[in-house]
């Protein structure tokens, strides 16, 4: 048995295998150091674990707090990934995601449309409105050469001021205590799926998300050109691929993406406008498009991983004596060590000098 | 005389896992000149980059008169007297020749400023000291290829070398220049140093040699006294196989012109000539050679021919249709494929697949695409096919281009760009740096597409290439056509030389015979 997992594993192309000893060895080394921190700050470190490791176990509706937290992370982490894989270093998905949702509050509040058309016509417009805020970038970096990295994120300064602006000059319910929209019309919000969760209908676009950009990444020409503008622009330019129509639609996909992921979080989660600040998701869709090295399918665990040690973290930091910022610092080792691409790279040589010899 | 170098079972794997060097015993002596020899991919930069700390040998002991070392950077190699002279040597081109020569260890003035006139003295010195033909006072953009790498070798001497290795130094050079470069390092060897010449070309290593180590496939294959063995000999180490040199290919039989580019011109950003009004023709069944030493045009010919750059004047007439203001999509659309001459920045994406590595010209094609996805499986079976037919070695179609060596990575760009079979190839250095296997391979190919119809442009730095595989060709000097032959077996690589150097330039009636109808 041993014998012939052994050999599954060495089957594996090298790059495969080094990717993934990378993986777990970044998670095992996390795990330690967290270990070791918990015992340093804590009085009570077992407990102050089982908080952390199995807290999100605990009740169906913590376990629902993970799935909830992991649908806009899921969304932003698609966006973020598609945007990278053309080597676009777009980081404009949290105004994105921010304009998308005010824009939906908008919708909903405005247009005079019964309750599931009104839904779907107001995340159509919030996804819309994302992904201009992600191409106004592209298209000045066409234009002008300007770097889109910089340039994104003067874009989600404005995406925030305008936001609110709009919901504070036209949507203001003064009758709430804080700032805060009108109340949503009850007809357009997400319907909730799981019982004693608040997990909504949003899931289940976010899965069909995730299989289209699957498809579209992997398997369309669109997606083809896409990936090798990413691998060597230069190569793709002189195979004849537009890689100007490829810098401006991928960035456009990634911003619908994240405006997607405001538009559900706004109708799914909330009854009215209700955001405070940026969300605090800045850049919690490069750690998991990292995470998940740009791959769609991986888009959805690295996003639940993240997600289930927030909450964890979260439970923990309210039931012990282990604060909050512990996981602060496991989450920022776990994303160094598998971004660096010089973890491990002794240990990747020495795989190639083994291979080497053993082909021999 | 003892060893100076002795390196002992040198064993290195580069990150992508191609063995470089396998156990590979060097030595060489005191005052000698050491050639080292081996086809392109065999290892020979390899084994002196480790000797000049570039690289780090995986295994492996590195003896410097007789004391073992191990050089982590160039700078501990400079340090104890040793200095390389690079195959594609890197200088600052807005300086002058004694700025680059003492470059890294400049005299200064007042602590901080560069004692310019203290460079050229200084420079002026060595290059006296050694006889080397050298104004210390000129820009460096303003000299030749030649004159650059003897900048290199004034460098390495002027820090203090002892031993100095030279990559391919005449890969670069005109004959009369290779002349001119022998005399420099015999001179170098009457007063002491030793020099490591590594090269490919068996009649420079006859002449200029004291000894010679014989390289295959990353083993050593030999140590010999250059006057104990023949040529033959050498060449059958170097190949493993006797008579893999030569090139079956029959006589051309060219047809009417397909491309005629006329006036063309491509002008930089101070609005100089980089392309200077030329104008020729590209015949069906014919291989048109262009030669020249590097920076002389071609460049710029190739990338508005490709459609990569833009011309600023003229035009390229291909089928009836002016391209030289197309986009590339469209030009290759209209049966051009372009071998460009930086495979790995230009033609793969390392980290993509070969299969799709192919695809880059394909993927858009309606019999690749089943509606709105790719399909996937005709694809596949498509490139397994390519990969057998160009016999690329490789586990399967799905493993990464930088999993290959240099070769078969060349045969994943010929295979993609001669699958169409086009009407018009633009080959540009198609076989620089690869094994003498994949670049028969790929010369074989070339011919069989001239003989189906095919009109061939071979850019090449490598002489005996263009005289062995184009059937005509022209000369580039300066952005101009200096000179044309229409038949390849009447001109000799010196009579070539002097028009590459500009020495000799054809009249212009000469020069339009290269214009067909
Ligand atoms: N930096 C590098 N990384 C990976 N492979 C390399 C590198 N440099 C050279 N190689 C590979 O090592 C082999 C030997 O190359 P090289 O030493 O340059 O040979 P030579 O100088 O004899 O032509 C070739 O197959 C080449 O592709
Ligand atoms: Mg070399």
């Amino acid at each position: 048995m041993l014998k012939l997992i052994k050999q599954r594993w060495l089957d594996q192309p090298l790059d495969n295998r080094f990717e993934s000893i990378r993986f777990s060895m970044a998670i095992v080394i996390s795990l330690i150091v967290t270990l070791v921190l918990v015992l340093l700050v804590s009085n009570e470190p077992l407990f102050a674990l089982q908080q952390l490791f199995l807290g999100p176990l605990a009740s169906i509706r913590k376990f629902g707090n993970v799935i909830e937290s992991m649908i806009p992370l899921t969304f932003l982490g698609l966006s973020v990934a598609i945007m990278f894989s053309a080597r676009q270093f777009n980081l404009g998905s949290s105004g994105a995601l921010f304009l998308g949702g005010t824009v939906t509050a908008v919708v909903v509040l405005t247009l005079p449309l019964p309750g599931f058309v009104l839904s779907v016509v107001a995340i159509l417009l919030g996804a819309f409105t994302g992904g201009l805020v992600t191409l106004i970038p592209a298209f000045i970096k066409l234009r002008f050469g300007a770097s889109e990295l910089v340039s994104s994120l003067m874009m989600n300064f404005i995406a925030l001021n305008l936001g609110f602006f709009i919901i504070l000059n036209y949507y203001r319910d003064p009758q709430a205590g804080s700032l805060a929209s009108f109340e949503f019309p009850s007809s357009s919000l997400l319907v909730q799926l799981i019982p004693g969760t608040r997990i909504h209908t949003g899931l289940l676009l976010l899965f069909i998300m995730i299989v289209l950009i699957y498809l579209f990444i992997q398997k369309t020409k669109w997606g083809y050109a896409l990936r090798m503008t990413g691998f060597n622009k230069s190569f793709a330019t002189y195979s004849g691929i537009s890689t100007g129509a490829v810098i401006l639609y991928s960035q456009f996909l990634g911003g619908i993406l994240a405006g997607m992921a405001g538009s559900v979080e706004m109708l799914g989660m909330y009854d009215r406008f209700r955001w405070q600040a940026m969300p605090t998701y800045a850049f919690d869709g490069v750690i998991v498009a990292v995470l998940a090295k740009n791959k769609p399918q991986y888009i959805p665990l690295a996003a639940f991983v993240l997600s289930y040690i927030r909450i964890g973290a979260d439970t923990m930091s309210v039931n012990s004596d282990v604060s909050f910022q512990v996981i602060a610092i496991i989450q920022g080792l776990i994303i160094i060590m598998i971004a660096a691409n010089a973890f491990l790279a002794k240990y990747r040589q020495r795989l190639v000098v083994q291979e080497a010899i053993t082909n021999d | 005389m003892p060893d100076i170098i002795t390196m002992k079972q040198m064993y290195k794997v580069y990150p992508n896992g191609i063995v470089a060097n396998d156990y590979v015993d060097f030595s060489v002596k005191e005052g000698e000149i050491h050639a080292l020899v081996g086809e392109n991919g065999a290892g020979k930069t390899t084994l002196m980059k480790i000797l000049f700390g570039i690289e780090q040998a995986t295994t492996g002991e590195l003896y410097h008169n007789g004391q073992l070392v191990s050089f982590q950077n160039p700078q501990e190699a400079i340090k104890a007297g040793i200095g390389m002279v690079h195959q594609h040597f890197m200088q600052v081109g807005s300086m002058t020749v004694a700025e680059n020569v003492v470059l890294g260890s400049e005299p200064k003035k007042y602590r901080f400023l560069l004692d310019r006139k203290k460079a050229i003295d200084d420079t002026a010195e060595i290059a006296e000291k050694y006889k080397f033909k050298i104004d210390p006072a000129m820009r460096l953009d303003e000299c030749s290829v030649g004159t650059r790498q003897k900048i290199e070798i004034l460098k390495a001497l002027f820090h203090g070398a002892k031993v100095i290795i030279l990559d391919e130094p005449t890969a670069v050079l005109t004959p009369q220049e290779t002349e001119e470069l022998f005399r420099e390092l015999k001179g170098l060897k009457e007063r002491g140093h030793t020099i490591i010449f590594i090269s490919h070309k068996l009649n420079e290593v006859k002449e200029i040699s004291d000894r010679v180590t014989v390289m295959r496939s990353a083993k050593q294959t030999g140590t010999y006294d250059t006057e104990s063995i023949s040529k033959e000999e050498i060449s059958n180490l170097m190949v493993g196989r006797e008579g893999l040199w030569e090139l079956t290919k029959g006589k051309a039989t060219p047809n009417e012109s397909i491309i005629t580019v006329n006036n063309l011109s491509v002008m930089d950003e101070q609005r100089r000539y980089l392309l200077d009004h030329i104008s020729f023709s590209m015949r069906k069944g014919e291989i048109l050679g262009v030669v020249g030493v590097e920076g002389n045009g071609q460049r710029e010919l190739v990338d508005v021919l490709t459609g990569l750059n833009k011309a600023s004047g003229g035009s390229i007439m291909f089928k009836g249709e002016d391209i030289s203001k197309q986009s590339i999509h469209h030009i290759r659309e209209m049966g051009l494929s372009h071998i460009p001459e930086d495979r790995m920045t230009m033609g793969v994406a390392t980290e993509a697949s070969i299969t799709d590595n192919l695809l880059s010209i394909y993927f858009d094609k309606e019999s690749f695409n089943n509606g709105v996805l790719l399909d996937q499986s005709s694809i596949d079976a498509w490139a397994k096919d390519r990969v057998k037919e160009y016999a690329i070695k490789t586990k399967s179609p799905n493993a990464q281009v930088r999993s290959l060596s240099g070769g078969n990575i060349q045969k994943v760009v010929v295979a993609r760009e001669f699958s169409n079979n086009p009407d018009v190839v633009i080959a540009d250095q198609p076989t620089r740096g690869i094994d003498v296997g994949a670049a028969q391979f790929i010369h074989n190919k070339l011919i069989e597409l001239r003989d189906q119809g095919a009109s061939i442009l071979l850019v090449s730095a490598d002489l005996s290439e263009v005289l062995d595989v184009s059937d005509s060709l022209f000369v580039m000097y300066e952005g101009k056509i200096v000179a044309y032959f229409d038949d390849v077996t009447n001109v000799s690589a010196m009579e070539l030389g002097r028009f590459m150097l500009g020495i000799e330039a054809q009249d212009e009636e000469q020069i339009k015979r290269g214009i067909y109808a």
